[in-house]
């Protein structure tokens, strides 16, 4: 979907990324993590030709990015930023209509999409649709902003810092509706943060970007097991990352063969809420039922913990 | 029970003031024609006896409600009655004290009936202003005052007073000063918007130019009216002189032309600087997402900061506008014309019932813009920003 090819952007002197490499999968939620000053969010910006790369291209469905009008590019890109920045002037459907509108959607279309959010993101049309963003709580603003981005249906998501917002709970919340829009919409998704728990919590992917260096891309446990600098290490932390790899595998992928006497457990929970409830309830197995609530195999505590191994 | 008996502070002293007025100063001034000194006549003396109780009990009742009415509305329609009553008496008195079928001797307000209505004017604003009406109220309150006063001076209840006299005599040029007023005003002022605009958002996107813009018009700000107005003299004249075509438009040393100038130098800088305030406040998250979504400069321009910025843009129009009412009177040295020429007519002449003729409807005419405008503002501006 997009490939990141030896980009470069240097203002004066300063190098904020330098020779970074990487390539994104459709369909997929990517995540870059680093601390502030690290060239994260100049990367996701140069996606967007928010800022021009100085060096290196970037290539989006194979095609150079650069080539076409960045305006004409950001219109088929959606873009969420932190403090959702949604136009204080325009209703919450002004809002979301705003690129269908830069595209010359008929009035139609642009009512039944934004209805169509509005409900895919839990907000009530008939009572959402007319408010301004100050009549809204900071949780219902952030939605708002991701219903604008997805509004003109991009397959591609930008998002820099989406949650830095909100409080624990509600960012908790946040988190589950994005991936489950994700799936719902097959939109591919690139996503910035400085929090590595929400990185490994929604990445497909995770790149570690420190001064304007990726130094590590990987699936979640392929960072947990070996990481392959000192500072994702020391990012990652070492004194839980052997629960952290159980959260990232669930009790279905897991599963065993046959049935245990101990208690149940949805095939959706990861191993590390499953050996959790093993713990608690004292008990050396359990089975796991499916959404329909049928047994589709077993789990014991030996299984789960050779999960949680380095290698 | 003492909080209770405690005045009002404003109430007691325009109570005072109001007092004063009606027992000692001259209420009217009895003039046999225009330029004699005049007789003047407390209120009391004026009238017939019930007219005269009647005033008394008027007073009466809006003293009491000013002093002791913490209900904002009553203290409102107290004064609103007490300046009817005003209005009333000043006609009564007038018809009392001229003569029949007398074309030439006339009335003029005296100090008295001018402190009374101000004391009345101070108690009425100040409820307004406790009452916190909403744009559109205001917006009513004035249209209805507007009503009343029109009411009242096309039943010729002032005719004989010294200004509708003067109007009488001045009818027709009246209507030609007003509107060569009104079109100084706004002409000049849609000239600076036309030039404003585009500086404006200049000195918003380019800090550098921002500071040397804005201490120009600044110091532009600081020459008075008078001297800009003996500045422009010499340029214009000149390219009067020089340029035919300049000449045939209307161009020359005095008149319309250096009074058009100067107004519109002196609007540019509430405009600009309220155009570089308000796009400044514009949320920079907003513009970047407004950016991000793709929309091209003009779009962000636009749809994002000219609304968003709009009502700080409009409070510098109206400072501009109730300026340039004001600023237009003196244009009338210059030979502009405009309600100004009575002023200056009237100072001239020693008739200061033709000075009143310009000055009153300026006054009249810059509160209700700026009434008007602020309820305007008040409304678009709901949205904290």
């Amino acid at each position: 979907m997009i490939t990141i090819d030896h980009v470069s952007k240097q203002y004066g002197a300063t190098t904020v990324v330098d020779d970074v490499s990487l390539h994104i999968e459709r369909n997929s939620i990517c995540v870059i993590v680093g601390s502030s000053g690290s060239g994260k969010t100049t990367l996701l910006r140069m996606i967007n030709r928010l800022v021009e790369p100085s060096r290196g291209r970037i290539l989006i469905d194979g095609k150079d990015a650069a080539q076409e009008p960045p305006h004409l590019l950001r219109r088929r890109i959606g873009y969420v930023i932190q403090g959702h920045g949604l136009f204080p002037h325009r209703s919450v459907a002004d809002n979301i209509a705003t690129v269908p509108r830069l595209l010359g959607w008929d009035a139609a279309r642009i009512a039944s999409r934004v209805t169509t959010l509005l409900a895919a993101l839990d907000l009530e049309p008939a009572s959402f649709a007319h408010k301004f963003p100050h009549q809204l709580s900071g949780g219902q603003q952030q939605r708002v902003g991701v219903a604008r981005a997805l509004a003109a249906e991009p397959a591609l998501l930008l998002m820099d810092e989406p949650f830095g917002a909100l409080d624990p709970i509600i960012r908790n919340k946040a988190q589950d509706d994005l991936l489950a829009i994700q799936r719902k919409f097959g939109t591919t998704v690139v996503l910035v943060t400085h929090d590595i728990d929400e990185a490994f919590r929604l990445g497909d992917r995770v790149a570690v970007m420190s001064a304007g260096r990726v130094l590590q891309s990987g699936r979640p446990a392929e960072l947990l097991r070996a990481p392959a600098d000192p500072l994702v290490a020391r990012m990652i932390g070492t004194s839980d990352r052997a629960l952290r790899l159980l959260s990232l595998t669930t009790a279905g992928e897991a599963a065993l063969a046959g049935t245990a006497t101990g208690p149940q457990v949805a095939a959706s929970a990861s191993l590390r809420e499953v050996l959790s409830e093993l713990v608690w309830r004292g008990a050396e197995g359990a089975t796991v039922l499916d959404a329909a609530g049928n047994p589709v195999g077993q789990l014991n505590v030996a299984a789960i913990l050779a999960r949680g191994r380095s290698a | 029970m003492l909080q209770r008996l405690r005045p009002d502070r404003l109430g007691l002293v325009l109570t005072g003031s109001g007092l004063v007025a009606l027992l000692w100063l001259p209420f009217v001034v009895f003039k046999t024609n225009r330029i004699v000194p005049g007789v003047p006549h407390a209120l009391l003396e004026v009238l017939p006896i019930p007219a005269a109780l009647t005033c008394l009990a008027a007073w009466i009742l809006v003293a009491v409600a000013a002093l002791w009415s913490r209900h904002a509305r009553l203290r409102l329609g107290a004064a609103l009655l007490g300046i009817i009553m005003l209005a009333w008496a000043i006609a009564a008195a007038c018809n009392a004290l001229t003569p029949a079928g007398n074309q030439v001797a006339r009335v003029a307000p005296g100090s008295g009936f001018w402190l009374l209505l101000v004391s009345l004017a101070l108690v009425a604003t100040d409820a307004v202003t406790r009452l916190q009406p909403r744009p559109a109220q205001r917006v009513l309150l004035l249209a209805l005052l507007v009503a009343a006063l029109s009411g009242a001076l096309a039943l010729g209840l002032f005719d004989q007073l010294s200004m509708m006299r003067e109007y009488a005599v001045n009818a027709e040029r009246f209507v030609r000063e007003l509107r060569m007023h009104l079109l100084l005003a706004l002409g000049s002022l849609a000239a600076a918007l036309l030039v404003a605009t585009p500086v404006g958002i200049l000195c918003h996107r380019l800090p550098w130019l921002r500071a040397g813009i804005l201490g120009a018009l600044n110091f532009i700000q600081t020459i008075p009216a008078i001297a800009l107005f003996g500045i422009l003299m010499v340029p214009l004249a000149a390219l009067a002189a020089a340029s035919p075509t300049a000449a045939a438009l209307g161009i020359q040393g005095i008149g319309a032309a250096p009074a058009v100038v100067a107004l519109f130098l002196y609007s540019l800088l509430p405009i600009v600087a309220n155009m570089v305030t308000g796009l400044g406040r514009v949320s920079p998250s907003a513009v970047l997402a407004a950016r991000g979504m793709g929309m091209t400069a003009g779009q962000i321009l636009a749809r994002v900061e000219l609304p968003l910025a709009l009502p700080v843009i409009l409070t510098g129009i109206r400072i501009v506008l109730v300026q340039n009412i004001g600023l237009v009177a003196i244009a009338a040295l210059i030979g502009a014309g405009g309600l100004g020429a009575f002023i200056f007519q009237g100072i001239g002449q020693a008739a200061i019932d033709l000075v009143l003729l310009g000055t009153l409807p300026i006054v009249a005419i810059s509160f209700g813009v700026a009434v008007l405008l602020d309820a305007f503002i008040e409304t678009i501006d709901r949205v904290p920003r």
